[in-house]
């Protein structure tokens, strides 16, 4: 499974760092979504997937 | 196995999803009184209103949720012990229940939506909201919660002239707190907001607002903010157990195989001890992942943190945990006149909530540490 975010429509809300801040880590200056495990781990997934869940942007989509 | 979920908005869809995503195969079945599937909201009172040109976003497409919709009908009960909802002259038979009717926005006689007064909770309100919003409009916003602060930002960023009348003395305050409240209640003032405080609305009368202070404000546009209620009043006589939302245990379960998401929750939160109601975004996206998972048959409590966003003043508000007055109030980065800052709240040191403005990064450990149930250092 990868995950990818659309910057351009990510507004730094950082609910996806919560949800699994192994996948997803947060820009030092405008705390947009960086993806740090690609492809996610099995054991990462469904932290994944609750940060695609969770983002109020809907700016993160699972690509695989 | 039939699944009937009453409820086309974010909590009861989300919910749907996230049980076809566990691999649960039932049959499905929505209903819901609006026409459609409800947009997303939280826009509705931000870029949505800025944006003539933005349109709604459906919480879901059909094709994501492999349900039977059945849209502008009305369940009218529902009868525990023959598991069935009412809907018409027919009953729906359930094996499981979702309630996820959510709440309407909450009027009072003489404050309710007429002729250039107005509600926000859909998309066509927003709509009708966004047509008054010209420059040099005299808005008047009855109601200093999040969703007042928003539309008042926007507003006056398009050029609005814009009042806020609270009856509280400070914005957001039940959100934010008195010390907090005062904070933004300030910066919303110095961006050109009249604030009238400590003040009740008597009645709204064509293109007047008369305040319980005896003053009258004009005003081309009026937005009612005065929160939601409910929508209990179909579970009447079921025999669940109604308290300003539909008492659950720590599963969401209001009664077995029913379960109760998203704003009309009010839930046993394993984390205070107590029963919570939540109207926000992440709750009701939280709360369908977790009926969902009891509903598939793995056992798990929903004991969150609560966290609620607001963008206004160019920035973004967030809060974890639940803010109360009576607990010490402490600025860990930044300063209530700076642009960003980061401020908790603690009782003996113990953590209870943490709300920055602008500021996610400094934010999040103090997240963690509400989580782990930590003590603030000294």
């Amino acid at each position: 499974m990868r995950v990818s975010v659309d910057l351009n429509v990510c507004q730094g809300h950082g609910v996806c760092h919560m949800s699994e801040p192994r996948v997803y880590e947060l820009d030092e200056t405008d705390g947009h979504s960086i993806v740090i495990a690609d492809p996610v781990p099995a054991d990462l997934e469904a932290g994944a997937r609750l940060g695609v869940d969770s983002c109020p942007e809907r700016a993160i989509s699972i690509v695989e | 196995m039939e699944i009937v979920v009453v409820g086309a908005s974010l909590a009861g869809l989300r919910t749907i999803q996230a049980l076809r995503r566990l691999g649960v195969d039932a049959a499905i079945t929505v209903v819901d009184r609006q026409p459609e599937i409800a947009c997303d909201r939280p826009p509705l009172s931000k870029t949505f209103l800025a944006d003539p040109a933005a349109l709604p976003r459906p919480v879901a497409t059909p094709d994501e949720l492999g349900a039977e919709l059945l849209l502008g009908q009305v369940a009218t009960d529902v009868d525990l012990a023959d598991r069935s909802v009412g809907l018409g002259p027919r009953r729906l038979h359930y094996d499981t229940l979702v309630i996820a009717s959510g709440s309407a926005p909450r009027t009072f006689p003489g404050l309710e939506p007429g002729p250039g007064v107005h509600v926000l909770r859909t998309a066509a309100h927003a709509a009708q909201i966004r047509a008054g919003l010209l420059p040099g409009a005299r808005v008047v916003i009855v109601g200093g919660g999040f969703i007042g602060a928003e539309i008042a930002w926007t507003a006056r960023s398009l050029g609005c002239d814009v009042a806020i009348v609270e009856p509280l003395p400070a914005l957001m305050m039940r959100g934010l707190g008195p010390e907090l409240g005062a904070v933004f209640s300030r910066r919303h003032a110095a961006n050109g907001v009249l604030l009238r405080l400590g003040t009740g609305v008597a009645s709204v009368e064509s293109s007047r607002v008369r305040l319980t202070s005896g003053d009258e404000l004009a005003a081309d546009i009026v937005v009612l903010g005065l929160g939601t209620t409910p929508e209990v009043s179909w579970l009447d006589g079921s025999g669940l157990t109604i308290r300003d939302g539909v008492v659950c245990d720590a599963q969401l379960r209001a009664a077995p195989d029913v379960y109760a998401v998203g704003d009309i929750a009010r839930w046993l939160n394993p984390r205070y001890g107590e029963l919570v109601r939540v109207e926000h975004w992440t709750n009701a996206v939280e709360q369908a992942s977790v009926a969902a998972a009891n509903i598939a048959g793995t056992p798990t409590v929903y004991d969150a943190v609560p966290y609620v966003w607001s963008d206004q003043l160019g920035g973004r508000l967030q809060i974890f945990g639940r803010v109360r007055a009576e607990d010490e109030l402490r600025f860990v980065f930044g300063s209530p006149d700076e642009p960003k800052f980061v401020a908790v709240t603690h009782r003996g040191g113990v953590l209870q909530s943490a709300v920055g403005f602008s500021a996610i990064r400094e934010l999040l450990p103090y997240r963690k540490q509400l989580i782990e149930g930590g003590v603030l250092a000294a």
